[in-house]
């Protein structure tokens, strides 16, 4: 995954003549990754679970646009509380977060209990929220500006954290990762388990380190805001994307919610006669959803200080092309969530690096649509040991890619 | 297992009555276990064998009757009061999620947390360490997805989450169907484990060696009717096939 990654980098920088691997161009990739990364974090789940959300790009666009019409209608005018409150964007997104929760606790609930496949639940959501966004009084309108506290969310020139408080987050996240290695082991050590060698934790703690140093110093640090000419440091949406995957991360792993969706995915029958909830638990991941998709809703209106009827369309393949790409199994119970952050930002520079070498968007399409479809064959290949095949697969692939962006360059 | 009269039996279930419509898949059957016995369930399909075993289970309730544990009437209506009274089923295909680790089946559904509500993992690790210890000491992956775990291993595995949760009644369903040679050998050797540690067994099976093999007492059930319980060593084999198909008490029959 991290291979396929470097691989898609490099080529493109050559490709486009070192355009690719520049601050400017990376600090923009991890922006334009934020939205999908997040949502993708819970569709890993769910897909783990053996269900499916179809309605995620929808319900995003229904979240972003009431949310949009919240902060600029009714807070200042229908609720007369005036423009640019500072709490004003909490109220927003608090209000997007649980209209999200409840979406997704009706859709989970008519999966789970009223055993509807979740491929029909969520294609009827699909369309019932984007025809809802029509519904709400505005006509469709677009909505804009949006509050200045809450187009923070969304990056842009003061969107970010600046300098001094990015270094104050990458010496935590190193100290979070050394702690990590280092109480995995210690709890280990108490129960008399086997450890890694010494040499490989302290290789892993230390990559880590160096991995947040680099990422802070070379991409963050290194792009300048083209306004004021000042390091830009961190996007907020990256921030959010990466307390959203620590969170999520947790509740996969050392949650019991997470091991129950990961046991409903690898044997139905034995998680139900372990005495797991099992309704309870699939209903809870389409919850989740809609708590991300509530927060990614917020991170694609504040970018583009509105909100549009549009938004949001196509997301849903996007956020599922992610997580397969990222190495999610469609039979259920194979998935990770750090996998589908990767698959997001491939899929991204993807499309960012076609845009460098100019290639027409139905190109591009055309392109995403064989990477999607060679990384789940060779994943496919590999989990039945036939290293033939995932070769084949790779060269047939990577020839048509080539081919289609040889021929689709303006 | 010549005393059965004088000792109090682990399980008794007396005139269980179990009917699905107007069928009566159990009719009046009664059957005991003693402590560190195996009795092994035979007959042909639709005999009743498997329904008596859910409703000492209670994933289907019996609808009249009575079981005793330990000498005491029990109420058993879910699976949940099985396991409060310490009796553990095994399933035919395990019940194991393959995605996930030994230890991790082991505690399925009664995970062990940290005070701050996450899993323990090594808590659980060494927990199914100690549990293998005892029943397979060969057993080393506890961290590895059970699905690359040999037939006889994922048995251990099955067998290890009823021990560990202090199981003093199990139920097995047809254990070594589907298992090779070598490793019906190391389900035999536990089976004779948790014996001598005085766990009572249920052994359901179509084997006729196995069950010689195996079980002390056999039953055999025919039409959901008991046609008798005999001990191993006063029967053949022959008389035994001429119970299930026939539905023959043998001279030697209790």
């Amino acid at each position: 995954m991290v291979a396929a990654l470097a691989v898609i980098w490099l080529g493109f920088h050559f490709l486009s003549d070192g355009a690719f691997l520049t601050s400017r161009n990376l600090w923009n990739l991890s922006v334009q990754s934020a939205s999908i990364a997040i949502m993708a974090t819970g569709m890993v789940l769910i897909i783990v679970s053996r269900n499916i959300d179809l309605s995620v790009g929808s319900l995003l666009g229904f979240i972003g646009y009431v949310m949009a019409v919240m902060q600029a209608r009714w807070i200042p005018e229908t609720f007369g509380l005036g423009f640019d409150q500072p709490y004003t964007w909490a109220i927003t997104l608090a209000v997007g977060v649980v209209l999200g929760a409840a979406i997704g606790a009706v859709q989970g609930a008519v999966v789970a209990y009223g055993g509807v496949p979740a491929f029909i639940v969520t294609l009827g959501g699909f369309l019932v929220w984007r025809g809802l966004i029509f519904r709400m009084g505005e006509q469709g309108k677009t909505i804009s500006p949006l509050d200045t506290n809450f187009q923070l969310l969304g990056g842009g020139p003061d969107g970010s954290l600046g300098a001094t408080r990015s270094w104050i987050l990458g010496v935590i996240g190193c100290i979070g990762a050394v702690l990590s290695v280092w109480l995995a082991r210690r709890r280990r050590r108490r129960y008399d388990l086997a450890v890694r060698p010494l040499g490989v934790d302290v290789g892993i703690a230390v990559l880590s380190c160096v991995v947040i140093i680099a990422g802070i110093w070379l991409v963050a640090i290194g792009y300048e805001s083209p306004i004021t000419g000042d390091p830009s440091g961190v996007a907020n949406p990256v921030v959010i994307l990466i307390l959203v995957t620590i969170v999520v991360t947790y509740m996969a792993r050392r949650r019991r919610f997470g091991r129950y969706v990961y046991a409903i995915g690898g044997n139905p029958e034995a998680a139900e006669l372990g005495g797991i909830n099992t309704r309870r638990t699939v209903m809870m991941t389409f919850v989740l959803m809609g708590v991300l998709c509530a927060v990614a809703a917020a991170v694609q209106t504040a970018r583009l200080n509105a909100a549009v009827t549009n938004l949001g369309i196509q997301n849903e393949l996007d956020v599922i092309s992610a997580a397969v790409i990222g190495g999610t199994s469609f039979s259920g119970g194979i998935g990770t969530i750090s996998g589908a952050v990767l698959g997001a930002v491939v899929m991204q520079s993807l499309r960012s690096g076609m845009v460098l070498l100019r290639i027409d968007s139905p190109s591009q399409d055309i392109v995403v649509g064989i990477v999607l479809v060679t990384a789940v064959a060779i994943d496919a290949a590999l989990r039945l040991g036939r290293r033939r095949t995932a070769g084949i697969s790779l060269t047939v692939g990577l020839v048509l890619a080539a081919l289609i962006i040889q021929t689709g360059r303006q | 297992m010549t005393d059965t009269a004088t000792r109090t039996p682990l399980v008794e279930m007396r005139d269980i009555r179990v009917s699905f419509g107007g069928l009566r898949a159990v009719n009046g059957v009664t059957i005991s276990l003693f402590p560190g016995e195996v009795v092994a369930l035979v007959g042909g399909n639709g005999a009743g064998k498997s329904t008596l075993m859910h409703a000492l289970a209670g994933a289907h309730p019996a609808d009249s009757g009575q079981i005793f544990v330990n000498g005491k009437a029990v109420t058993i209506g879910n699976p949940r009061d099985a396991r409060t009274h310490g009796i553990e089923v095994i399933y035919q295909r395990l019940a194991l999620a393959d995605n996930i680790d030994a230890s991790g089946n082991v505690f399925l559904g009664r995970e062990l947390r940290t005070r701050t509500g996450a899993l323990d993992d090594s808590a659980m690790a060494s927990a199914t360490r100690d549990v293998m210890k005892r029943l397979n000491p060969r057993f080393k992956n506890l961290n590895t997805a059970v699905r690359s775990l040999s037939g006889g291993q994922r048995q251990s595995v099955a067998i290890a989450r009823a021990v560990h949760f202090n199981a003093k009644i199990l139920i097995m369903d047809e254990p070594t169907a589907a298992l090779g040679p070598a490793e019906t050998e190391q389900v035999r050797e536990l089976i004779e484990q948790l014996k001598s540690e005085g766990i009572g067994i249920f052994l359901i099976s179509h084997d006729i060696h196995d069950v010689f093999d195996l079980a002390d007492r056999i039953s055999v059930m025919m039409q959901g009717q008991l046609v008798g319980t005999v001990d191993k060593h006063k029967v053949t084999k022959d008389e035994v096939l001429a119970m299930i198909i026939m539905g023959q008490k043998p001279a030697a029959a209790n």
